[in-house]
């Protein structure tokens, strides 16, 4: 039994961190892990994007397209950027806030998200939308974007864990003021 | 043992610890660097770490350490290497008496480095024995083997992980602390016949190499992470062969699949001899999946004629695979299929999605990078200039609207490459940016050598204090070391006034006038001259109040966003604003805004 993972969207929104915390609660079942991510110039402002793959006989981190079992997209267009590895069955868990390149401004590209969003409704049946980005405003803190999206994307039962187990590993690898905050991301239904 | 979920980089610094490793030393590059800064990360203080102030200097610190018995590794991306080339060459026929192993991250694709150079083969011209890992486990496992190989032959030996493997993350079976070697080094001895390199000693050392060489082939025909996996089916006569994070592909791509047989290489050189020449003998055709060079296709080419075998051996040079960039799940899988002769992987022909938005690298908002390059734009405004860039982040003052990088070689080449332009084109206002960290590297020579040989100049030294670009390393400008010393830093000013640049001003470029008046000063001076912008990273810094747009003021005339580039100035609705969750208040678009329409308390 496997599970492909693929966590994509630009570089700031806390990807790696939650790749890293799957991976942990992973660790906790003994559930064998890989994953593999964007390191370096494309940090900044940039295409990020987490390959995570969990469970047994498990060859490369990355995997080939069409096989994830769930994408998490926190950015419309990152979220149709990386479609091509999705199954044909598998489900996304979208932020529909979207982000400007850093150059649009000189650009003057006219990015809203919109026509990605529409897209991935019409060729993605089992979509998940939801503004994490004004959920933030509503928890008051930008930083608990990621948990939100993690929270959501176990409500789809499509990860070997329930939200109690992530708790209580966000609760080990987080700074103690932060726990708070993060748990009622986790558990934000909107 | 027990199970922990590392990066192959820290897997395999952490290999190396529990082979009982001295020394570390090497230069920061992706994708090596986190080899080192693991190490240094869980160092107790038993273990010698430095990052040292290039390549060269970090193998040949290396090779001393191993001189007196200790176990050392260098560590340095694959270009590193070729400025490590020259003491690489002679430690080949020195040799070592501690295990020594050199570690050189290559990068195929590139994803981020100059060249698609492979380490494989510098192996095979160094006469060294190189070890390819195809995963975080076999990083973990192997340069332990390094070590023990290096130390058995007396040998330096090379190990070359590639970005995915160096990059990827796995759960892996590592060594309790108890279970760790401890190396006490002997200390050196002294033996001149040894250690001191002179014609007749490389006779003989070449001589023991080639022997050496031919014994490890067999060697390595043994070594378990050279494998040879059988047919799924017998009678089966097409082969693959292959290496590195390539095999995990193969071996994705044939799941399920009657794989044919397989071949994984993990010690490229010296070539496993007899256990390829026991995977040939029962095949017709083999596809070699690789990357960078076809090391292992024309090894194999080699030994089907050396032995006679009549095998059609396909690969990158018979263009059944790419020849350049890295291959993928999805690459092999094609070319597998292709091979085999069966149907493509299906790929349905999906709607076209909307044209996405594109995120090209830039410099961050706030970078003093930005400030120095539009200063010197501005200074030599309508005058002919050529502007050579280097290695760094600052490389990225290429991009519109800077447009500041007329070339980029080479780490310090910008210096001597501005000096032959000169030579030609004695017109021409010649300037050479370089970092803090690449200086020290590599451009003190070139500044020698502007000095000696009249060159008429201005260097410009882009001092932000750290090496930004691979994630802010400490160097000798910023007096830390890798060991927890505050040191005396090493002055760049001080350095270029001793080699003899007689003009040499330091400025802060988000002073942008004087900043301006200072470039325009001093580059109309003869000679060499050097100017030091100093700013701190903005990544490093605790960011200001970020500035604000005076909507009465602003006339949207778009200057601040086209002169500069910021991704903190952005059009929102229309109107130009301020990023908030990006914008450092460095206050350069202040000073650039023609009718004052933004303020910050930044410096002015």
């Amino acid at each position: 039994m496997q599970t492909n993972i693929l966590i994509c969207g630009v570089g700031g929104q806390g990807i790696v961190l939650t790749s890293k915390l799957i991976a942990a609660a992973a660790m906790a079942k003994d559930i064998p892990v890989m994953s593999a991510e964007t390191i370096g110039m494309a940090q900044k402002g940039g295409s990020v994007f987490s390959f995570l793959r969990l469970g047994d006989n498990l060859h490369c981190p990355m995997f080939p397209e069409q096989s994830a079992d769930i994408l998490i997209g926190f950015e419309p267009a990152e979220a149709v950027r990386m479609l091509p590895y999705l199954k044909k069955d598998g489900r996304i868990v979208l932020n529909t806030h979207p982000i400007m390149p850093v150059t649009a401004a000189l650009s003057g590209s006219d990015y809203t998200g919109k026509e990605m969003i529409a897209y991935l409704q019409k060729h993605v049946s089992g979509i998940s939308m939801l503004d994490a980005d004004a959920a933030c405003r509503e928890l008051g803190s930008p930083k608990a974007l990621n948990m939100i999206m993690l929270g959501a994307a176990i409500r789809q039962n499509v990860l070997p864990f329930t939200i109690g187990e992530i708790e209580e590993i966000m609760r080990k690898s987080v700074k103690p003021q932060f726990v708070e905050m993060n748990c009622q991301a986790l558990h934000y239904e909107g | 043992m027990h199970k922990e979920f590392l990066m192959g980089n820290a897997a395999i610094a952490r290999g190396a610890v529990a082979a009982g490793l001295n020394l570390v030393c090497g230069y920061p590059g992706t994708p090596s660097t986190e080899v080192l800064e693991t190490a240094a990360k869980g160092n107790d203080g038993s273990l010698y770490v430095e990052w040292s102030v290039n390549e060269k200097a970090a193998l040949e610190l290396g090779a001393g350490a191993a001189y007196c018995g200790a176990r050392a590794m260098v560590t340095m991306k694959q270009v590193g290497l070729n400025v490590a080339s020259d003491p690489l060459m002679s430690l080949a026929y020195i040799g070592v008496k501690g295990g020594m192993v050199i570690l050189v991250a290559d990068d195929p694709g590139p994803i981020s480095s100059q060249t698609e150079q492979d380490t494989r083969s510098f192996a095979a011209f160094s006469k060294l024995p190189c070890f390819d890992p195809a995963s975080v486990q076999e990083a973990y496992d192997m340069i332990a083997d390094a070590f023990a190989y290096s130390e058995r032959y007396h040998t330096p030996v090379l190990f070359r992980p590639t970005t995915r493997v160096c990059h990827g993350y796995a759960s892996i079976t590592v060594k309790d602390e108890a279970e760790y070697l401890h190396n006490q080094p002997e200390g050196f001895v002294r033996d001149p016949a040894k250690w001191v390199i002179f014609p007749r000693l490389s006779y003989q050392a070449h001589i023991n190499i080639e022997a050496r060489n031919e014994e490890l082939s067999q060697i390595f025909s043994e070594y378990p992470h050279n494998e040879l996996l059988p047919a799924a089916e017998r009678g089966c006569r097409k082969g693959i062969a292959t290496q590195g994070i390539s095999y995990t592909y193969v071996m994705e791509a044939l799941e399920g699949k009657p794989a044919p047989a397989v071949l994984k290489i993990a010690t490229p050189f010296p070539f496993p001899e007899q256990l390829a020449v026991k995977f040939l003998q029962n095949l017709d055709e083999v596809l070699c999946i690789e990357e960078l060079d076809p090391v292992i296709e024309r090894a194999l080419i080699y030994l089907c004629g050396k032995h006679h075998l009549n095998v059609t051996i396909r690969g990158k040079l018979t263009h059944d695979v790419r020849n350049a960039g890295e291959n993928t799940c999805a690459s092999a899988a094609h070319d597998i299929a292709a091979f085999m002769g069966w149907a493509l992987p299906e790929k349905e022909a999906a709607e076209i999605p909307p044209a996405l938005p594109v995120r090209p690298p830039v410099l961050c908002a706030g970078c003093p990078h930005r400030a120095s390059f539009y200063a010197v734009k501005q200074a030599m405004k309508g005058k002919k200039s050529v502007f050579c860039g280097d290695i760094g982040c600052y490389t990225l003052g290429n991009a519109m609207p800077l447009d500041m990088v007329d070339t980029c070689l080479c780490m310090g080449a910008g210096v001597n490459i501005t000096q032959g332009i000169g030579k030609i084109e004695p017109d021409t206002n010649c300037f050479a940016f370089v970092g803090d960290s690449t200086f020290f590297a590599s451009a003190i020579t070139g500044a020698v050598n502007a000095v000696y040989n009249q060159a008429n100049m201005t260097l410009v030294i882009l001092d932000n204090s750290t090496t930004a670009m691979t994630g802010h390393q400490p160097h000798p400008g910023t007096g830390r070391t890798m060991m927890g010393q505050i040191v005396e830093n090493v002055s760049i000013e001080a350095v270029l006034r001793g080699v003899g640049v007689k003009t040499v001003e330091t400025v802060n470029p988000l002073q942008l006038q004087k900043a301006i008046d200072t470039v325009k000063r001093v580059s109309a001076e003869e000679g060499v001259k050097a100017i030091i912008f100093k700013s701190p990273c903005a990544v490093l810094i605790k960011p200001e109040q970020p500035a604000f747009i005076d909507p009465e003021k602003c006339t949207q005339c778009g200057h601040c966003i086209k002169s500069l580039g910021c991704p903190g100035i952005v059009r929102s609705e229309g109107k130009v604003a301020i990023e908030q969750a990006l914008c450092t208040g460095c206050g350069l678009c202040e000073q650039v805004c023609p009718f004052h329409a933004i303020s910050t308390g930044g410096a002015k």
